[in-house]
């Protein structure tokens, strides 16, 4: 490798007549980087990914690679690889044709053709198969022919588009922990589109969050996950409690919230400057059933609800006649169940109202 | 088990059965039996007495009437071709939708809805002697001579090709636009460009309805008789083997012959027909393997 790393830069914006998909949509990834655009459907992210790859033409803006501006290279020129969602082999081609494709429109020598497909389908444990047809192979088969066939080009850069959706939920996890294990092995400066918050999360190196082709939060997934920065995010993240509150001053890096009908004591955040009015949001798996010594952030409520979900349940509990909590816990609770919880003061985060 | 599958088994078969009858009975109706007749009818002579291949003897020591398979050939083969070409450039040009589809479409076509004969009469006015077109060369002082557009090959290749490249062109569209767009993606990321993408991807895809739809325009053409008549020359350059059989019978009075004539029609397109089914099998085993099996 010389000194193309594969560092990417882009600047987009996209508009479909006068709708904007994408609102100057700016971002750097370093060479080597696992990015992950995550959001729900419509947010923009595959039309990132397309306008990045060079199918989708820009409205506006640039990407450069390293130090060549890449936004009128058309697609065939950009030396991306890429792999979509529902594989897009070629049906009446077999494996090892797939996978030679591109490398036959180079004009390689047979032999080099040859020995690469080899050790590629090697590297994704599809030796045997060269001689099969697509239709023959089982989805994550298929999903593993696609990213051989980008592989073998040595791509700049690699462009997951939803790569695993189509996969049912036990492969979907085998196939992540795969895609995984071939970035830090490769080192490929990949970006990697999906709206599982959970591929999100164990893949990327930076997550994201894109809303109606708005960026909403980039961060690492601890970053995503702990410390969203709006509401959005913090919904998309899994928090299911919020609650409306007016903050008091800060003291003793704790800050208070008084809220309709709860008094909640939050940590301050550095980067929390709107308020006094705010949001507290906590996650139902942090909330704890029982009563801390120093009874700080602590409710009472009665079990309206329970869900079973295996190893533990979600239960919506009645704080008041408005109010209601998700709570996700292992211990066993029951419908009508007086009980009291704590809401870790560190473990509330401040929002700012919309 | 066993048994109940079996007994389910022929519940449906006598279901499907019942359900085929009315078409079967159609196709008796209105194919077998008139053909068997008409193959029965060319193998019995007018005079009466044995059966007889006289008929068949007749056409083939004829070069008036066997040369009419080599001018039908001449004409089907080549306006297929140009029809399937056309109708491939546009349908794949199209294949993404363009701007103001729905009216293009319609435009193209209209031909279909308006019946060959007054499609001819439409191309007599026009590309006629006396039709607009050359009125307009000579006037605007292009041409001394008109040119002779109708009343010959020319004509019935141009009606030929009005009647059947919009029925082409949307079989095309319909079979090309069906094709996974992300193909042509994956291929463009793999570093093909446009024109390798058709020729590696998209062609292969193609091929197999490309060839279909080649099938069905020959044995439309090879039939051709209104057009041929009309804005041919059908006692000379376009003298199909349709007019061949149509004389015998409506002309001569002897149906035995033109059963004869019409039979022959029938081994010719028949044996097209195989040919192109080869071609296609040839080229398409490894296509169909792939394809309904996601």
């Amino acid at each position: 490798m010389s000194d193309s790393i594969g560092h990417l830069r882009v600047d987009i914006t996209k508009r479909y007549g006068g709708k904007t998909v994408l609102d100057q949509l700016r971002l750097e990834i370093r060479g080597g980087e696992f990015v992950t655009f995550l959001g729900p459907s419509g947010c923009g992210k595959s039309t990132a990914l397309g306008v990045i790859a060079g199918l989708i033409p820009a409205s506006a803006g640039e990407v450069w690679l390293d130090e060549q501006r890449l936004d009128r290279v058309p697609p065939e020129k950009r030396g991306f690889g890429m792999v979509f969602q529902n594989y897009a082999l070629f049906p009446h081609l077999t494996v090892f044709d797939n996978v030679a494709f591109g490398l036959s429109l180079q004009s390689r020598p047979a032999a080099e053709i040859q020995e690469r497909v080899q050790s590629m389908l090697g590297l994704v444990r599809l030796s045997g198969y060269e001689s099969r047809y697509p239709g023959q192979l089982s989805g994550g088969q298929q999903q593993r022919v696609a990213i051989a066939r980008a592989l073998i080009l040595h791509p700049r850069l690699m462009l997951f588009d939803e790569p695993l959706s189509n996969l049912d939920a036990k492969l979907r996890i085998e196939m992540r922990a795969e895609i995984k294990l071939l970035h830090s092995r490769l080192g490929l400066t990949s970006i990697y589109v999906t709206h599982d918050q959970a591929e999100a999360l164990s893949l990327s190196d930076r997550i994201v969050l894109l809303r109606d082709g708005v960026l909403m939060q980039v961060g690492t997934p601890q970053e995503i996950h702990d410390r969203p920065r709006n509401l959005f995010v913090a919904d998309f993240m899994g928090f299911r409690n919020f609650f409306d509150v007016r903050l008091g001053e800060p003291a003793g890096g704790f800050v208070e919230g008084m809220g309709r009908s709860l008094k909640l004591r939050a940590r301050t955040a550095q980067d929390f400057s709107a308020g006094p009015d705010a949001i507290m949001a906590i996650r139902p798996d942090d909330i704890r059933i029982g009563k801390t010594s120093d009874g700080v952030n602590a409710v009472r409520g009665k079990v309206e609800l329970v869900e079973y979900l295996g190893r533990e349940q979600e239960a919506v509990i009645a704080i008041d006649t408005e109010t209601r909590l998700w709570l996700r816990t292992a211990e066993k609770v029951t419908p009508g169940d007086e009980i009291a919880l704590t809401l870790p003061a560190d473990k509330l985060v401040l929002l700012p109202r919309e | 088990m066993a048994r109940a599958q079996t007994d389910e088994r022929s519940e449906l078969d006598l279901v499907a059965i019942a359900c085929l009858v009315p078409s079967l009975l159609y196709v008796v109706l209105m194919f077998v039996y008139p053909f068997l007749y008409g193959l029965y009818a060319s193998l019995q002579p007018p005079k009466g007495g044995a059966w007889s291949i006289a008929n068949y003897l007749a056409f083939f020591s004829d070069p008036y009437q066997y040369r009419t398979i080599e001018t039908t050939f001449a004409l089907a083969i080549p306006n297929s071709v140009v029809v399937v070409l056309a109708a491939l450039f546009l349908a794949y040009g199209m294949r993404r939708g363009i701007w103001m589809e729905r009216t293009i479409t319609t435009i193209l076509v209209l031909p279909i809805s308006l019946g060959v004969i007054f499609l001819s009469e439409g191309i007599l006015g026009f590309y006629g002697t006396n039709g607009w077109l050359n009125q307009m060369l000579i006037g605007a002082g292009i041409l001394a001579e008109p040119l002779e557009l109708t009343h010959n090959f020319i004509g019935v290749t141009l009606s030929l090709f009005m009647q059947q490249f919009p029925f082409c062109f949307l079989m095309l569209l319909g079979y090309i636009s069906g094709i996974d767009p992300s193909l042509e993606s994956s291929a463009r990321m793999l570093g093909a460009g446009p024109w390798t993408v058709f020729r590696r991807v998209m062609l292969p895809l193609i091929a197999p309805g490309l060839i279909i739809a080649f099938a069905l325009v020959f044995v439309m053409s090879f039939a051709v008789f209104p057009s041929a008549v009309m804005v041919g020359q059908p006692a000379g350059s376009t003298r199909t083997i349709s007019i061949a059989a149509y004389q015998q019978a409506f002309e001569q009075y002897d149906m035995s012959y033109a059963s004869a004539i019409a039979v022959i029609m029938g081994v010719c397109q028949l044996l097209a027909l195989i040919a192109i089914v080869l071609v296609r099998r040839r080229m398409t085993i490894a296509t169909t393997m792939g394809v309904g099996k996601r």
